[in-house]
């Protein structure tokens, strides 16, 4: 279980969704940077941005393919991680901690409900 | 799904492996960047098993090819290798393939892996259709494996165990004898580098050909004169080198005329000693009479970080004028090239255009291809 952290649910578009308080700090999986392949730009809503559960939120470009990152819950950017900027490597290298996309204050976390565990997001992806 | 004979060669060095074509391929081993350039700088290894390996050989061998192969087969020299399309009726593009001559009567033909099948069922027909007959009209890619050594230090490697393979000219093959099993060894590749391709039979033989090609390379070790390089790399290597790719620039409903590649297709061919129509000639010569198609392919580079992708359409102002096959960030230039077929009026180097990538603009200038050209050795 090494590669799927417990502490946070996930999409089948392969973003982990992790919840302190009311923010939600938004990033995508291992399995999905594999995929990806090297991450070469990482453009994200600026704060302030508000948007409805399943909208788009951002971005990725890889040498492989341009990947667009959805966000379960609805609410409104308020940090994107400025570190991918000058290195976006990082997505590559840290993909459930320093290389998190945004952070996101919560107002409907009613689609969280439908997102998976751990558990069943390691099944899936395995 | 497919395996390769190189398939524990995958995961012994921890390849990314996914469904390319039905076949079990490696994406990349250690990353993709990594890898494209270790071959532009030193050498890479790639597996290229799963593209088709087709052997036509016997009285009329020379002839079927002559008929599906838009450029000429018969003037080929025994030894040489030749770079075709093979067309369809319309003009539109079937597949491009590499045809080597192993005697007077004998070729093999490289195919892509997703038109393997099809191939086939074309040369078969073109069979029977002409009544041509044929010692042999074999389907070899289960017998065999092919591995892609590319890279500008490839050929100091291969001169360690064979004189004669440095001394081929491009597009020029060897058969070398090793032991009891016959490989062959041509200077050809899909990267921009130089480099050659083996040819080689499956099973036991092919661990005994990478270590006699090889010579006891390390490729873990860091400085490694030649590692293992995935498809993902192949990709971008190939679209630096200008060179186009069935499914991208490349298909059934593309005029030939239209892919970079009017080298490869000789449209006077029916002329002069044992001249021949290839099939979807009628169509071409009167698309190149009526002034060529209406857009060809030419390449784009990007100003910005954002990558134009496959089916992004290209605009001038409002109007739609082309659309994007091959895009990605150039690891060798640093900026984000593509390849797209634009108006034919559009495509003097230098011409500003956009992409629209549905969620914004992305500006572009027209450029010449190929984007990479490997320095001559001196």
């Amino acid at each position: 279980m090494a590669n799927v952290p417990a502490d946070r649910v996930y999409s089948e578009t392969h973003e982990w969704h992790k919840v302190e308080g009311d923010v939600l700090t938004l990033g995508i999986t291992q399995f999905a940077v594999d995929q990806l392949t090297d991450v070469t730009y990482v453009e994200m809503k600026k704060p302030g941005f508000k948007f409805k559960a399943g909208d788009v939120v951002g971005t990725v470009e890889s040498v492989k393919t341009t990947s667009d990152i959805y966000c379960a819950a609805g609410g409104e950017v308020i940090e994107s991680n400025a570190a991918l900027n000058d290195d976006p490597g990082l997505l590559n290298r840290d993909p459930h901690g320093a290389g998190w996309l945004v952070k996101i204050r919560v107002s409907d976390a009613s689609g969280l409900s439908k997102c998976m565990d751990a558990g069943k997001y390691q099944a899936q992806v395995h | 799904m497919l395996k390769t004979p190189l398939n524990a060669f995958h995961r012994q060095h921890k390849g990314h492996l996914v469904d390319f074509a039905g076949w079990e391929m490696a994406m990349y081993y250690s990353g993709l960047v990594q890898e494209h350039h270790q071959v532009r700088n030193s050498g890479g290894i790639f597996d290229v098993s799963h593209m088709g390996r087709v052997k036509i050989a016997g009285r009329h061998a020379r002839r079927l090819l002559e008929r599906v192969c838009s450029r000429r087969i018969s003037d080929m020299e025994i030894g040489q290798c030749r770079y075709s399309l093979v067309c369809n009726e319309q003009g539109g593009v079937k597949d491009d393939v590499i045809v080597y001559r192993v005697d007077d009567d004998e070729f093999l033909i490289v195919v892509n892996a997703s038109n393997r099948e099809k191939l086939m069922r074309h040369f078969e027909e073109v069979r029977k259709t002409n009544d041509f007959t044929l010692k042999a009209l074999e389907d070899r890619t289960m017998e065999t494996a092919m591995v892609a050594l590319q890279g500008p230090k490839v050929m100091d490697l291969i001169g360690k165990v064979s004189r004669e393979v440095p001394t081929l000219k491009k597009y020029r093959f060897a058969v070398k004898n090793l032991l009891i099993t016959k490989i062959i060894v041509s200077r050809t590749g899909y990267t921009g580098e130089d480099g050659v391709e083996v040819i080689l039979p499956a099973g036991m033989a092919v661990d005994m050909a990478l270590k006699y090609l090889l010579q006891g390379v390390d490729m873990d070790a860091p400085d490694a004169i030649l590692k293992p390089a995935g498809l993902g790399c192949r990709d971008t290597l190939r679209t630096e080198a200008g060179m186009p790719l069935y499914g991208h620039e490349l298909g059934e409903d593309i005029c030939a005329l239209s892919c970079g590649v009017d080298f490869a297709i000789a449209l006077d061919k029916d002329q002069g000693d044992k001249g021949e129509q290839f099939i979807g000639m009628a169509a071409l010569k009167k698309v190149a009479a009526e002034g060529g198609p209406a857009r060809k392919l030419v390449g784009l580079v990007l100003d910005g970080k954002r990558s134009a992708r496959p089916g992004m359409v290209v605009k001038q102002g409002d109007k739609d004028v082309g659309v994007v096959t091959s895009g990605c960030p150039s690891p060798t230039l640093g900026k984000c090239i593509a390849m797209a077929f634009v108006d034919q009026a559009l495509l003097a180097p230098g011409t500003s255009l956009d992409v629209d990538s549905g969620r914004g603009i992305l500006p572009a200038v027209t450029s010449p291809l190929p984007f990479y050209k490997a320095a001559k050795k001196a």
